[in-house]
């Protein structure tokens, strides 16, 4: 045989190019003339320029693209097993994981059901194939971290919170901020939801925090099941941001489209901003056990993979189409992380709430102080305390840090946007919109309800635009309710009917877990109402007072 | 025990567990190994149950809050108006072909292998220059329109899987979608691929029977019909119930796979017979849901109602539609198949699908 045959020279016939086989798949759509076609989910922008798909993929090639990566998938979660992963892997981070995976399955289907509204909306057919595959991709990204999380649960120490997840996702106070995220994707304006927010700020930008910054801190804690699943995720989002970019593409040349362009692009990086980094924030910065002083911190992070990767090499050359750049934004949010220490006031809250959560917050120690400190500078002074008050209440007996006066902690509001609490005292601010009094973390959390969701943006008319709606503070659905009467109600106790599934520490023992008898006789109540209730005169003293926060005592 | 009695116990150090594995302690809870928030609808849950119920919530499931963003006119991000049919309990269904993500790939992946080896070997043995020159024609003409069909109900049933009110049914209809659209670009590339062979075989002639040769009218029409429906579920029901055994069947196993091997074409059945497989899921999916529907305790009969005014509608055009192909049965130069006995098997398969649903099959399907 000579060295230059291959079996590839053997086998190969003409075929068509890529491009050729795209254009013809393209070209299997039509105008219907006998029958309209359905009424699709409206929109306020015009798009009248035909988007192009960048990725020029068939399904012939896809399916088996995918089959082969979901083959390394799950031949690495069998190895992981093999290998014994759980033996080594950190109970601190694994409990955390409960928290996410209850969200973010119902952000990755509703990705998939808003390819239907974007689907119809861009003349030509030639992007279709990029949103089928994209909804189809989202089925899997679905369905494959269910797989995940029923996973954990059969192997991990501790299953409880993972055993109820779907349930819990629908009720905690934690998860309505995941909710918030994904119903944003596809509720209201067609573009605004699937293609701004979706496509352009929540793919583009923050996954890569989600997918790819997350995953490296779970295999620092041994778990190498999150980085192999959500990388696999991750690989195919370049897709996504492929048709999210064509379809702004396809719009940006219209001028009468970019007042609503920068209304969105502004939309959805402050929405983005506050839950991803609140949630992924926190996972990364306090579910880790690796306090490696080289590694990244979540700001060096998003440093990185928001202000470089996003902000300036694809927001900024939005700009010589004529789009505004919500420059401010952008700065108040490096600001919010940097400055205002916003990932340690959630992490922080959360940690407050432990008990009407469905996994386990363990304190941070002193090797953990000196990584912070390291990290951001000044925070020993403001967290160290609460953080040895959080370790010395973990016992059952002591008083739940949540209605606990001696720590010094003072509940927050909760924002009506991002639904995150209002952390950030000197941010918080209030106002009125259709006669009702709301509260909000942040300046751009108060412009998104009150200017944003609304029925005319700077004069002119948006009827496509969706609106917030339902009970969305929490605290209100559990007001005047006993906290353990409110978690036997959210369904967060174990199968024994008295112990409770949130634990304040690690401790895999019956003697060290608390029951629901260890935190009765303390009522939950509405921050929201009270402050309704006040007169002006009254809330503008109250809300000084707010923005004066508060200081943690010392802890002895 | 007094809280410094418990502090002092839990830090003992006899009790620090370093194993973060199954079984590495027992305490409350330590066992609960299954998700426990839904009822399965055997014994056990299947892997399938377990990967979809309840993923997507409402305000009966767990959604403490409600949904927490509406559309302009108050509708919230999923709403059971947005079909007229009613059920008593819209999570009862689970899908008979029990999909989720990896056994959709390995599925989807497996027929694109078997469609491609098939054209690929057959193209390498020069199978396309033999196959009957009046079959060729039939082939860029007729399939090349047919694909078109496929192409609007993927896209129906993409716009569709929007709309269900819960994550199963919406699941069911999105692979169907999913099914769908392959098959439509696997007869785009199939009679690409083939026309490299072919002499004067134009790919693009296909589309223009679809939009103007009389005998792809009334399919066209039918198609249409079901992708401007504003029910999500009569989008669903058209499609399988009626289009499909009336004029997909009839079209795919009630001319092409009956008359290609006449014609010295093994390729063109292989192809097809991908769809023929991806309908019998389908079916099986729609047929559990209507039944759900149809049998409601509550709403059946209100359901059945409903179903039968859409089978009339959809019927009328879709009979329409598959008399009017009748003119392509006597193209070929070897004639194995007739018209008569394919319509005759497409009604009497559609009176099987009503008999089981339950509905009245109209006049014109029953002789």
């Amino acid at each position: 045989m000579t060295a230059s045959l291959t079996l590839n020279k053997i086998t190969a016939q003409k075929g068509i190019s890529i491009a050729e086989a795209a254009n013809r798949v393209a070209d299997l759509g039509w105008t219907p003339s006998y029958v309209q076609e359905a009424m699709t989910f409206p929109t306020d922008y015009k798009i009248s320029k035909t988007p192009r798909d960048p990725m020029k993929q068939v399904l012939r090639s896809y399916f088996p693209m995918q089959e082969e990566k979901d083959n390394r998938v799950y031949g690495a979660l069998d190895a992981a097993l093999r290998g014994d992963m759980f033996r080594n892997v950190e109970p601190r981070w694994v409990e955390w994981m409960k928290l996410f995976l209850a969200i973010i399955p119902f952000p990755e289907i509703s990705a998939a059901r808003s390819m239907a509204m974007v689907g119809r909306l861009a003349p030509g057919e030639e992007l279709r194939t990029g949103f089928t595959m994209q909804m189809v991709d989202e089925f899997r990204h679905s369905t494959i971290q269910m797989n995940l999380k029923k996973w954990y649960m059969e192997n991990y120490i501790d299953p409880a919170g993972f055993d109820i997840t779907e349930a819990a996702f629908g009720k905690c106070y934690a998860t309505t901020i995941g909710r918030q995220f994904a119903e944003g994707f596809l509720t209201g304006d067609a573009i605004t939801a699937a293609n701004v927010y979706l496509t352009v700020v929540a793919e583009t930008a923050f996954t890569n925090t989600l997918f790819v910054a997350m995953p490296s801190e779970a295999a620092r804690n041994g778990d190498y099941a999150l980085p192999t699943v959500f990388l696999s995720v991750q690989s195919d989002e370049s897709r996504h941001i492929g048709n999210g970019h064509s379809m702004l593409m396809a719009m940006i040349n219209d001028p009468s489209n970019h007042q609503l362009l920068e209304r969105d692009l502004k939309y959805a990086f402050w929405q983005n901003h506050a839950i991803v980094d609140a949630a992924i924030g926190t996972f990364i910065e306090y579910g880790t056990t690796n306090r490696d002083k080289n590694k990244e911190s979540y700001a060096e992070l998003w440093h990185r993979w928001i202000y470089e990767d996003y902000y300036r090499t694809y927001m900024l050359p939005l700009e010589k189409y004529g789009i505004k750049i919500h420059h401010d934004d952008v700065a108040a949010a490096w600001d919010r992380i940097v400055k205002k220490n916003y990932v340690h006031k959630t992490a922080q809250f959360f940690t407050v709430g432990w008990s009407v959560n469905f996994w386990r917050i363990e304190a941070q120690t002193e090797r953990d102080f000196e990584w912070f400190e390291h990290k951001y500078p000044g925070w020993y002074a403001e967290f160290g305390d609460f953080w040895k008050w959080h370790a010395k209440l973990s016992v059952p007996g002591e008083t739940n840090i949540l209605f606990n006066s001696e720590v010094g902690y003072s509940y927050p509001h909760r924002c009506w946007s991002c639904m995150v609490p209002c952390l950030i005292r000197e941010d918080f601010v209030c106002d009125e919109v259709d006669g009702k009094i709301y509260t909000y973390c942040s300046e751009g959390c108060r412009w998104t309800h009150k200017v944003a969701f609304a029925a005319e943006y700077e004069g002119r008319a948006t009827p496509a635009m969706g609106r917030f709606s339902g009970r969305r503070e929490w605290e209100d659905c559990y007001h005047g309710w006993d906290v353990a009467d409110a978690i036997k109600d959210l369904g967060f106790v174990r199968p024994d009917g008295k112990t409770m599934i949130a634990q304040p520490h690690l401790r895999f023992d019956a003697k060290d877990m608390w029951t629901l008898d260890d935190v009765r006789g303390h009522t939950l109540g509405s921050p929201l109402r009270g402050f309704r209730a006040l007169s002006p005169a009254e809330r503008e003293v109250a809300t000084a007072e707010y923005r004066r926060g508060f200081k943690i005592n010392p802890c002895n | 025990m007094s809280a410094q009695a418990s502090r002092a116990a839990a830090t003992k150090p006899a009790v620090i567990v370093k194993s973060g594995a199954a079984g590495a302690a027992v305490f409350p809870g330590s066992d609960s190994r299954k998700y426990n928030y839904f009822e399965p609808k055997g014994r056990k849950a299947t892997h399938y149950e377990d990967m979809t119920v309840d993923v997507q919530p409402d305000p009966e499931r767990y959604l403490l809050q409600d949904w927490i963003i509406s559309f302009p006119d108050g509708t919230p991000t999923y709403s059971k108006d947005w079909t007229a049919a009613k059920s008593s309990n819209w999570h009862k269904f689970r899908a008979v072909d029990q999909e989720w993500e990896r056994t959709h790939y390995q599925r989807q992946s497996t027929i694109c292998g078997m469609v491609q080896n098939t054209i690929e070997n057959g193209r390498k043995s020069g199978a396309p220059t033999r196959f009957d020159p009046a079959w060729v024609k039939i082939l860029q003409n007729h399939l090349g329109a047919y694909k078109h069909a496929e192409f609007g109900l993927g896209t129906s049933t993409m716009q569709a899987q929007r709309y269900g009110y819960t994550q199963m049914v919406n699941n069911a209809i999105l692979t169907n979608s999913s099914y769908k659209l392959r098959f439509a670009q696997d007869i785009t590339l199939y009679l690409s691929e083939i026309g490299l062979d072919l002499p004067g075989f134009d790919i693009a002639v296909g589309k223009k029977h679809w939009l103007e040769d009389p005998i792809w009218q009334g399919v066209r029409k039918s198609v249409e019909s079901v992708m401007g429906s504003n029910d999500y579920l009569e989008q669903y029901f058209a499609t399988n119930v009626v289009f499909e055994p009336l004029v997909g069947e009839l079209f795919r196993s009630g001319f092409l796979m009956q008359a290609a091997s006449a014609q010295n074409d093994f390729i063109t059945p292989a192809v097809v017979s991908a769809a023929e497989a991806d309908y019998e899921r389908n079916l099986a999916n729609t047929v559990e849901l209507f039944h759900i529907l149809g049998t409601d305790p509550t709403h059946g009969a209100q359901n059945l109602a409903l179903f039968n005014k859409w089978l009339a509608k959809h019927a009328d055009l879709a009979l329409d539609a598959a008399n009017h192909l009748q003119p392509i049965w006597s193209q070929p130069r070897v004639k194995v198949a007739a018209f008569a006995d394919a319509l005759a098997h497409a009604k009497n398969r559609i009176k099987g699908i009503g008999a089981e649903l339950g509905l009245t099959v109209p006049a014109n399907l029953a002789s």
